[in-house]
């Protein structure tokens, strides 16, 4: 019986982002519905009806929700090809320890870079600024999170990168100045045809957040 | 099968609910280890060391290698030692194992940790998800007849355990009613079990030292007024 794969989804969400790069990653066939979370469908809320969120993946007719514990999903069923978390049980607790640690941390302050003014957003940019640091240590000279293989926390985290334009252009900073080694990570995954082919344009997302400012009347 | 006590040692805090998860997993297990207790209040260079990162407790230590965050811990240890497996085998029944431990605790954690440590509105609101939330929860515990885990303790069980023992101390400190046992008789039900359990009962705080812990603890967190606490 062919495996049937739905995923609900936002394009603009870094979360449901890691679900199609891990559906790419394992060459899974999808179907891919576009959600209008401010009019939510039957489905979503069938398939969600605790939190209402994206990204959902209904596996032959099962949800699974949040997107790590979907991403983990994904490579514990298709697990025949291109693993995302290591064999070994250590480096295994290291990647979730760090795309837990990205989960937690990095969203808040990303957020506040451009839904807030004054104080609120320096002390946003100067938190997001210092966590980047602490993952770029994390990477080190390594050429992904994973070491020499793409994986788990690479997924958790390059998600995020598409969004780099918008935190820089709201927050009047540099990623590239103040991380290097991870903006040339960036640059390294976004090679792969699973990240470039799952992550929208930048300036599409900028233009987005002008749009959501605007009926949110942020100013 | 079970190492030598001397190749695994968990940092923790006496009063901590992540720190017993870890613990309770060991013992399901037959793993025995060394306890070294931390003041987190006054963080000792050996815990800022093995866990610069986060710099909190729990913190495993196997051999020369450092697990940190409960429920990762949790996942190791259920790799490491396959006896009397936590998680199931089914990836989708793993996944939501996962899915119930997160919602439980965002939703129930640390909901009724801002309920206790907060006053007035933000104290009403909290307490609103908490009690929402179990309802949530309610429907699950419905489902089941002995544990999470079938008929052995799993690792939504040892997640969610707390729910049987610090938050009716966090109730009786907060002035708070939240798992009340006639709205949720199956979660109370099976709290009851959970903690009654033999390996579990015998590792539990006292309760006399939680409540004037959590008495003070939550006095100094509310009068610092801070926003909504992240755990």
């Amino acid at each position: 019986m062919a495996d049937e794969v739905v995923l609900l989804d936002l394009w603009s969400s870094m979360f449901g982002m890691r679900v199609r790069v891990a559906l790419a990653e394992k060459g899974v066939e999808y179907e891919y519905k576009e959600q209008d979370l401010r009019n939510k469908g039957p489905l979503l809320l069938e398939m969600n009806p605790i939190h209402k969120k994206i990204p959902v993946l209904i596996h032959n007719g099962k949800p699974i929700c949040e997107s790590l514990i979907i991403v983990q999903y994904i490579d514990e069923v298709w697990h025949h090809k291109a693993p995302l978390l290591p064999s070994d049980p250590y480096q295994r607790a290291q990647a979730r320890f760090w795309a837990d640690y990205v989960d937690k941390k990095v969203y808040p302050p990303g957020r506040k870079i451009w839904a807030t003014k004054g104080d609120e957003q320096e002390e946003a940019k100067k938190e997001f600024i210092e966590i980047l640091k602490v993952l770029e240590g994390e990477l080190g000279e390594k050429p992904y999170f994973g070491g020499e293989s793409f994986g788990f926390v690479d997924i958790s985290f390059v998600t995020f990168s598409c969004w780099f334009h918008v935190y820089e252009t709201f927050g009047n900073f540099s990623i590239e100045k103040e991380c290097p080694k991870l903006m040339a990570w960036v640059k390294r995954c976004q090679e792969r045809e699973s990240v470039s082919k799952s992550l929208p344009d930048e300036k599409k997302l900028l233009e987005f957040v002008y749009y959501l400012m605007k009926i949110f009347g942020i100013e | 099968m079970a190492s030598s006590s001397e190749k695994v040692k968990v940092l923790g805090f006496w009063v901590s609910p992540f720190v017993r998860r870890v613990e309770w997993a060991l013992k399901l297990k037959g793993v025995d280890y060394e306890y070294i207790e931390e003041d987190i209040f006054n963080k000792s260079s050996l815990l800022l060391k093995l866990n610069p990162v986060r710099q909190k407790v729990p913190v495993l230590v196997h051999d020369l290698k450092v697990v940190a965050e409960s429920y990762v811990i949790l996942e190791y240890i259920d790799e490491i030692w396959k006896q009397n497996s936590l998680l199931p085998l089914d990836p989708y029944q793993r996944a939501m194992a996962r899915f119930w431990a997160k919602f439980a605790e965002e939703k129930v954690f640390e909901t009724a940790w801002n309920a206790l440590c907060s006053g007035g509105e933000e104290k009403e609101k909290a307490l609103k998800i908490a009690i929402e939330s179990l309802e949530i929860l309610e429907g699950e515990a419905k489902k089941i007849q002995n544990f999470f885990g079938g008929d052995r303790i799993g690792y939504l069980d040892i997640a969610m355990g707390w729910i049987g023992y610090w938050l009716p101390v966090w109730e009786q400190v907060g002035c708070m009613s939240i798992l009340d046992p006639l709205k949720f008789p199956a979660t109370s039900a099976w709290a009851k079990r959970f903690i009654s359990h033999p390996l579990i009962k015998h590792n539990l705080p006292p309760r006399e030292e939680m409540l004037v812990y959590f008495d003070k603890r939550s006095k100094e967190l509310s009068s610092i007024s801070q926003g909504w606490i992240k755990v």
